[in-house]
């Protein structure tokens, strides 16, 4: 058995419901206990644990915060980190079968790995120029291959440039940009390579000029860096009778694979015994049986917070949270100051007199 | 060991079934297709109906040269060919494909030629392939240069390989002719009045020269005969007697037989023919003769007045009437009146029999009583009427040549032929009776609209939809329940999900999946067989005989044609013929057991549909067959001649005993279903799981299926049609169903697999509207495209004006063109891709100020020097509150030489507020909000729905085929395999959840989901995974509508109606109401004069009349005359009424 997790801690899983979703470690709520704020506590108790790097995606815990922290970080990391992407796009020539618009649609989507840091944000009516904007072309002109394989009918024998990949843009460096030693050193790109984009057939041709910038998911989701961030809590299953053996396979298999494990006990008796409550995907099959009615306890840990971050590719994904943590704290850093403004007006500024307002206490 | 091999087949095991029998259906499919009942009724028309017509019609002679004649030998129908070939010898220069026909605004026809063989002095001439005009040809008939293609071609003439064919291209436009639903012809069906008591029977007889209704009916318990030839009803005796039944006691034989209760019954008719003093047949012809209403055609060339000829006797009327028009389908030798005889004394005593029991009435909405017509019938009755109208004209033109005395040359008849055809009165005929609807034949007394509509191509299905659709002639505004009603016959044979809601509720009927309509098929041979097999003939029957117990009378296509003692016999030798392919297999026959009858069935009209036939218990189709089906290595014509499988029409299938499933089948079971799900239609065949369903939400869905965007063919972007909706990114459904397969909704779909989250969310999801996810939009979730299609004229106008295009004039101001134009290019149209703003100009038209004024004028005639005549700007301009964008530009010129410019423009659209989408489940909404991605609730996977759907839609509504489809797709996405979810069949919920179970989810399809808002987990588990989105094609942008000031109507001066004309938003007699009950009287006031027609006038107190400017013309004074504001609408009514010389008087008082 894990560690015993302390039942305020715990979100109840039922059949057919949840409960006990909101936290309750505030003051007042217990009597008895205090859950009085305190930095150093929250310092003790906050663990972030990176389970799994790839390059696409990372697994990490967070515990020992509030859904509230862990879902802003979410947020943020889904719609508030800036990335770059395709905005503007120049259609010069397009013979293909598919329209303008979608084409550019589909451009923009693509995702692209350049460093954010590179560019200023794009504001609306800006003028774009080498500090705000990035270009990328395509120019291509699909034609027939002069000696295709005999009988063949796969267009990419018998044609040159039949399919159109994302590895067709190529990064056109504007003003100061083809000077600058780390760009030219890790000039812009697109992430994933062989998306494709459009087909063509002997005769077609296109020509665009892109015009990427910096904004952040909130504007459109091409420019949201992870193809999810997401958490679960951890789940923590509790066995509170013991299962007879001729049932325990039937009990185990409800499960997960890995989440429930076999094994002897003092009385040299089969018995099973939460191995892994990590693997379980609660999917509360167990409750389809009568027979195992009160036998089990589904519960989940309302503070521990089982994140996956999976990068879109623009960002390698451990930078994402970072990056989202310094848009949270710049955002705090917003709000923080406009509190100070309030509860102290600048010498400079008129005090403002409301009409039938409220006079704050300093 | 063998024991055990013993046990392997033990006796009381279930014998084997024949799995995957519904392979049999795409067999069928295959041979058949779903448009097949209008390319075969064509391909008859074209073959075998156009030679009867001619044949029938192939003499023309001349009143004046008694020597003179012109005989058609042959007719054919050629290719379509261009009626405007192309310079050149090239032999391509002449041939056409639907789609240019379609871009061009031609007729996609043919040429009809005919063979003659006339006399030319004193000379026999023959000539061949006279054309005589053109007729519209049905695409992928067998005169179609799209039929037996493969696809690779068809990709060359731009036509979509999966478009069934079966409409005609007129002037552009695609035209089908629907299927007509009628009560059968030549069969006699009795009805009864149960108000007046009156018992029915009637039948319309139908041939090729007449149509007419006969009934024999009772009138206070003494029977008649009604025709509409005939002043007054004659008593049946007369009319037996005139048809030379004369002794009583032969008629109460033929007529009852021996039965008691029938000649009790009858034979007070017998003494009212004495009263009469009818004992003859000279007597009751004479008495015939004296009520029947003589209208004899003129003969050519007599005077037109006195229109009647010599006047005939009576009697000789009277026999003609009988002959020829009374019961005119039952032939006759010469003047042997027998067979009609016979047939009167059937008519009557299915009279005395529905008069003893009510049971034996007919029922009029039997399908089996019904027939249908096709598009193949309905232009054959149009070819005889037109032909006859070419014969009528040539003749006349013939004879006034004829007439002049002296010729200098031999009259040569091809030349007033071929000139006669130039006229077009054949081709012409055609494409207006094809383009209007409106088919009226004076000499069929049919004059019928809207038998043709426009091809509706939202959607593939929606096209595939219209072929497949049934009307009823019932006029829609009776209300009788009965025709409307689901009629049990119709099992199989039409949709019984498939109808509009409304008023052609019931009446517009659809096809089920695998139902044939059938053509003619030749009669006499028929007749041979039947009395090979031992049939008497009838003629040689007494009354006694015919009516015997064990007798049963033979007839073939409603006529009688003899007795037989052994009828079960007699069935079964044919229908073993039939199985043998001896006959056709559109042959039908069934027992009557309460009329003892045999009734042998070879018309046209007929639905049908196959099935498995089943002898001795087994079904003939085993899996050996289906194994070689599966091969590829037989037919289902095959499974056909074998005797494997037969058509069965709706009166033998209710002669049968029909298995649903194998494991039905008794010892008397004759048929075996070949599949259930084929009782739908092929647009209910889209539903999953229809079988799950309140009924009514199936209806619905056939109704939005038809509206919903998405593919409608390969060519999509090859068409220039008025209005094209199309889908940015559609897929095929996660559910399948065995008909989606069938028809090819897979390949050209029209919806998307939404994640839909089942489950309340925010407070814009009441009264059915949904949430989406804004970031499944940004990645093209629901876009569709919208086509628009422009087209004006260049016209060259009689004076020798003509229209011009002009480029972009240049403001003088700036030097430059002005905005508008800027998407113009140097030819004065807009360029392909060009942006167009609202107000843009896209094609810069000019027209001669005077294109109407044809009076001579030599500057305007010498084309050289158009720099005199005057243009005045006509442009095309973009009207669209958002833009759009040139997708293409077509210019060609029209058959009639005129320069015909097409405009296509694109806008693409993202799903908005308000935009409607619809489950496959007639569980249509509104997009209620559009949420951003990081809101939206996320299971542990991180999977956000990209709809949410509110649950309260569900309880009230019972689809729990949309729940299972959810279920199904669910598993179907896990597993990385498509579901089916077909009816009466289809992928189980059991499967499906442990598919769930397997791959770690509820067996419920219930996830745990995580508030996006609050970041803590929902109280509720919520019903999550894919259904089936359709978009349907009314949004938003199409439909908003503002006003605060702008256009007036001319006359009233109030503001103009409908969202078109910028039209204000009427407060109507009710709303009215409101606000007078409220008291509202300002408001009133504001809204009915002030903000809409107010008009100040000058009335004078004096006489009550209007004035002008302060003054009353009558009082001649300015004294008291008063200013007041009344609506524009009341001073218009008083100057209506005085231009009726009705006074209206204002009478003025201080308020």
């Amino acid at each position: 058995m894990p560690e015993e997790i302390h039942p305020h801690r715990l979100v109840h899983i039922a059949s057919e419901r949840v409960s006990h979703v909101s936290s309750t470690d505030y003051p007042g709520h217990w009597p008895g206990e205090s859950y009085t704020w305190d930095l150093e506590f929250f310092r003790k108790s906050l663990q972030v644990d990176v389970k799994r790097l790839t390059p696409t995606t990372i697994d990490f815990d967070l515990v020992g915060t509030d859904a509230a922290i862990a879902n802003a970080l979410r947020r943020i990391m889904i719609g508030e980190v800036e990335t770059i992407a395709v905005e503007n796009v120049w259609v010069w020539q397009n013979t293909s079968v598919m329209q303008d618009e979608v084409l550019a649609s589909r451009l923009g989507l693509v995702p692209l790995r350049i460093n954010p840091a590179r560019l200023e944000s794009w504001t609306p009516n800006a003028v774009p120029t080498d500090a705000n904007t990035i270009s990328f072309e395509v120019q291509v002109t699909c034609t027939s291959r002069p000696f295709p394989p005999r009988g063949s009918t796969d267009p990419s024998e018998l044609y040159e440039n039949s399919s159109i990949y994302a590895s067709h843009l190529r990064w056109k460096p504007v003003g100061a940009q083809a000077a600058l030693p780390d760009w030219l050193a890790d000039p812009p790109s697109v992430a994933k390579p062989d998306i494709v984009l459009v087909k063509l057939r002997p005769g077609q041709e296109l020509n665009i000029e892109m015009h990427c910038v910096k904004s952040c998911g909130r504007d459109h989701a091409k420019y949201s860096p992870v193809a999810t961030a997401t958490y679960r809590l951890l789940p923590y299953i509790q066995i509170l009778k013991p299962i007879p053996e001729q049932l325990q396979a039937k009990f185990m298999q409800s499960f997960s694979p890995g989440v429930m494990g076999k094994r002897r006990n003092k009385q040299e008796e089969w018995e099973v015994f939460v191995k892994d409550a990590r693997k379980d995907t609660m999917s509360r099959n167990v409750f389809l049986y009568p027979e195992f009615e009160g036998a089990v306890k589904l519960t989940r840990v309302r503070d521990h917070f089982l994140f996956t971050i999976e990068s879109a590719g623009q960002m390698a994904p451990n930078a994402i949270l970072p990056e989202a943590i310094a848009v949270f704290r710049r955002k705090l850093r917003t709000v923080s100051k406009a509190l100070d403004e309030l509860m102290h007006p600048p010498e400079d500024a008129e005090p403002e007199v409301q009409e039938g307002g409220m006079e704050l206490d300093a | 060991m063998e024991s055990s091999k013993w046990s392997a087949k033990n006796l009381s095991d279930p014998i084997k079934t024949v799995e995957d029998k519904w392979l049999l259906l795409p067999a069928f499919l295959k041979v058949k297709g779903l448009v097949k009942q209008h390319v075969d009724s064509f391909n008859y028309f074209v073959d075998v109906d156009l030679q009867q017509i001619l044949r029938a019609n192939n003499l023309v002679t001349s009143d004046v040269d008694p020597r003179f004649y012109i005989k058609y030998t042959h007719i054919a129908v050629g290719p379509p060919e261009r009626a405007d070939p192309d310079q050149g010898e090239s032999p391509e220069r002449f041939s056409v494909t639907p789609h240019e026909c379609r871009l061009r605004d031609t007729t996609y026809s043919g040429r009809i030629t005919v063979n003659v063989e006339y006399i030319r002095g004193n000379k026999k001439i023959i000539r061949r392939g006279i054309e005589i005009g053109r007729l519209p040809i049905m695409l992928r008939s067998n005169k179609c240069v799209l039929t037996g293609k493969s696809e690779a071609e068809l990709a060359r003439m731009q036509e979509c390989p999966l478009d069934p064919g079966g409409y005609f291209v007129v002037k552009g436009t695609e035209k089908v002719i629907l299927v007509q639903e009628q009560l059968s012809k030549n069969r006699i069906i009795v009805e009864t009045d149960p108000s007046k008591g009156v018992v029915m029977a009637s039948v319309t007889s139908s041939t090729h020269e007449r149509k007419s209704k006969t009934y024999v009916l009772t009138k206070k318990n003494k029977i008649y005969l009604k025709h509409n030839s005939v002043t007054e009803d004659i008593p049946i005796c007369i009319v037996l007697k005139a048809v030379g039944v004369q002794s009583d006691k032969e008629i109460l034989q033929l007529v009852c037989g021996h039965n008691e209760e029938y000649r009790e019954s009858f034979a007070a008719n017998l003494e009212d023919a004495a009263r009469l003093g009818v004992f003859t047949q000279r007597q009751a012809l004479e008495y015939m003769g004296s009520r029947v209403k003589v209208n004899r055609p003129r003969p050519f060339g007599a005077p037109l007045a006195g229109t009647q000829g010599p006047r005939r006797p009576a009697w000789e009327e009277a026999m003609e009437a009988l002959a020829t028009i009374v019961l005119a389908h039952v032939e006759m030798e010469g003047l042997d009146f027998r067979p009609k005889a016979v047939y009167i004394a059937v008519m009557v005593r299915r009279v005395l029999m529905a008069m003893k029991d009510e049971k034996l009435v007919d029922d009029r909405d039997y399908v089996g009583n019904k027939r249908l017509e096709l598009a193949g019938q309905l232009l054959a009755l149009l070819f005889e009427d037109l032909f006859k109208k070419f014969n009528q004209d040539l003749k006349m033109n013939i004879d006034k040549v004829l007439k002049k005395p002296s010729r200098t040359e031999e009259y040569d008849v091809i030349k007033a032929l071929t000139f006669h055809a130039q006229s077009e009165g054949i081709t012409q005929g055609f494409i207006r009776a094809i383009s209007t609807g409106n088919w009226s034949l004076k000499r069929f007394k049919m004059d019928r609209a809207g038998v043709t509509h426009v091809l509706s191509r939202l959607s593939f299905v929606s096209a595939l939809g219209m072929m497949t659709r049934i009307t009823s002639q019932f006029e829609k505004t009776r209300k009788v329940s009965g025709p409307r009603a689901l009629q049990p016959s119709q099992w199989g044979m039409l949709c019984p999900s498939d109808t509009p809601e409304g008023e052609a509720c019931g009446l517009v009927k659809n096809l089920a999946l695998m139902t044939h309509i059938t053509t003619d098929v030749e009669e006499e041979p028929i007749v041979r067989v039947a009395f090979m097999l031992g049939v008497e003939d009838i003629n040689l029957a007494t009354g006694p005989e015919i009516h015997h117990p064990d007798t049963f009378m033979v007839n073939v296509n409603g006529s009688i044609i003899g007795l037989t003692r052994q009828p079960g016999r007699f069935v079964v030798a044919l229908r073993k013929l039939r199985r043998a392919g001896r006959i056709s297999e559109f042959v039908s026959v069934y027992i009557n057991h309460h009329h003892k009858t045999v009734h042998i069935a070879a018309d046209g009209g007929r639905i049908c549909r196959p099935m498995i036939i089943v002898e001795k218990g087994r079904p003939r189709v085993t899996e050996d067959h289906i194994k070689l089906l599966k091969k590829g290595h037989v037919t289902f014509d095959d499974f056909l001649r074998k005797g494997l499988v037969e058509y069965l029409d709706v009166n033998e299938e209710n002669d049968s005993y029909i298995a649903l499933y194998e494991r039905e089948i008794l010892p008397t079971t004759t048929h075996l279903e070949i599949e259930p799900f084929t009782i739908l239609g092929a647009v209910a065949g889209l539903i999953p799981y229809p079988h799950h369903n309140q009924s009514p939400r199936n209806t619905y869905q056939c109704a939005m299926g038809k509206q919903a965007i998405g593919a409608i063919g390969y060519n999509q972007f090859r068409r220039i049609d008025t209005l094209l909706y199309v889908m940015v990114y559609p897929q095929q459904p996660m559910v399948k169903t065995r008909t989606i397969e069938l028809i090819n909704y897979d390949k050209l779909p029209a919806g998307q697999n939404a994640t839909v989250a089942v489950m309340s969310y925010s407070g814009y999801d009441i009264e059915d509207a949904s949430m989406i996810n804004r970031a499944s939009l940004d990645r093209g979730y629901g876009r569709c495209q919208v086509y628009r299609k422009n087209v004006t004229l260049i016209r060259k106008y009689p004076n020798g004006t003509f229209d011009r295009l002009a480029d972009a004039p240049i403001d003088e101001v700036t030097g430059r063109p002005p905005d508008k134009y800027s998407a113009l290019q140097a030819d004065g149209i807009a360029g392909v891709g060009e942006q167009l703003r609202p107000g843009d100009v896209y094609i810069n038209k000019q027209s001669p100020a005077n294109a109407n004024d044809n009076s001579f004028n030599a500057n305007v005639l010498d084309s050289t020097s158009t720099s005199l005549v005057q243009y005045k700007n006509t442009p095309m301009t973009y009207r669209s509150p958002v833009g759009g964008i040139v997708d293409k530009v077509m210019l060609t010129e029209t058959e009639n030489d005129q320069t015909l410019v097409k405009v296509l423009i694109r806008q693409t659209r993202r799903p908005e507020l308000g935009d409607k989408f619809s489950s496959r489940h007639g569980q249509k909404g509104v997009c209620g909000l559009i949420i951003n991605e990081e809101d939206m609730p996320f299971n542990d996977q991180g999977i956000k729905p990209d709809v949410i759907f509110n649950p309260h839609g569900m309880p009230s509504r019972m689809t729990v085929g949309k729940m299972i489809e959810l279920l199904a797709g669910k598993a179907g996405v896990l597993k990385g395999k498509l579901q089916y979810g077909t009816a009466f069949g289809g992928s189980k919920v059991e499967d499906m959840s442990q598919i769930l179970i397997e791959k770690g989810f509820n067996y419920a399809g219930k996830d745990y989901l995580t508030s996006g808002l609050t970041g803590e987990p929902m109280e509720a588990y919520v019903y999550f995974g894919p259904i089936y989105y359709q978009k349907l094609k009314h949004m938003v942008m199409d439909k908003m509508h503002s006003r605060a000031r702008g256009p007036r109507a001319v006359l009233t001066r109030q503001p103009t109606e409908g969202r078109s004309r910028d039209g204000g938003l009427r407060l109507g007699e009710m709303e009215r109401d409101c606000l007078i009950g409220y008291g509202a009287t300002q408001l009133l006031l504001e809204r009915l004069m002030i903000s809409s027609d107010a008009f100040e006038i000058n009335a004078c107190q004096e006489c009550g009349l209007l004035g002008y400017n302060g003054w009353c013309p009558l009082c001649k004074s300015s004294k008291r005359v008063a200013k007041l504001t009344i609506p524009y609408a009341a001073k218009l009514l008083f100057q209506e009424l005085m231009a009726m010389n009705v006074v209206p008087r204002l009478i003025l008082d201080d308020a």
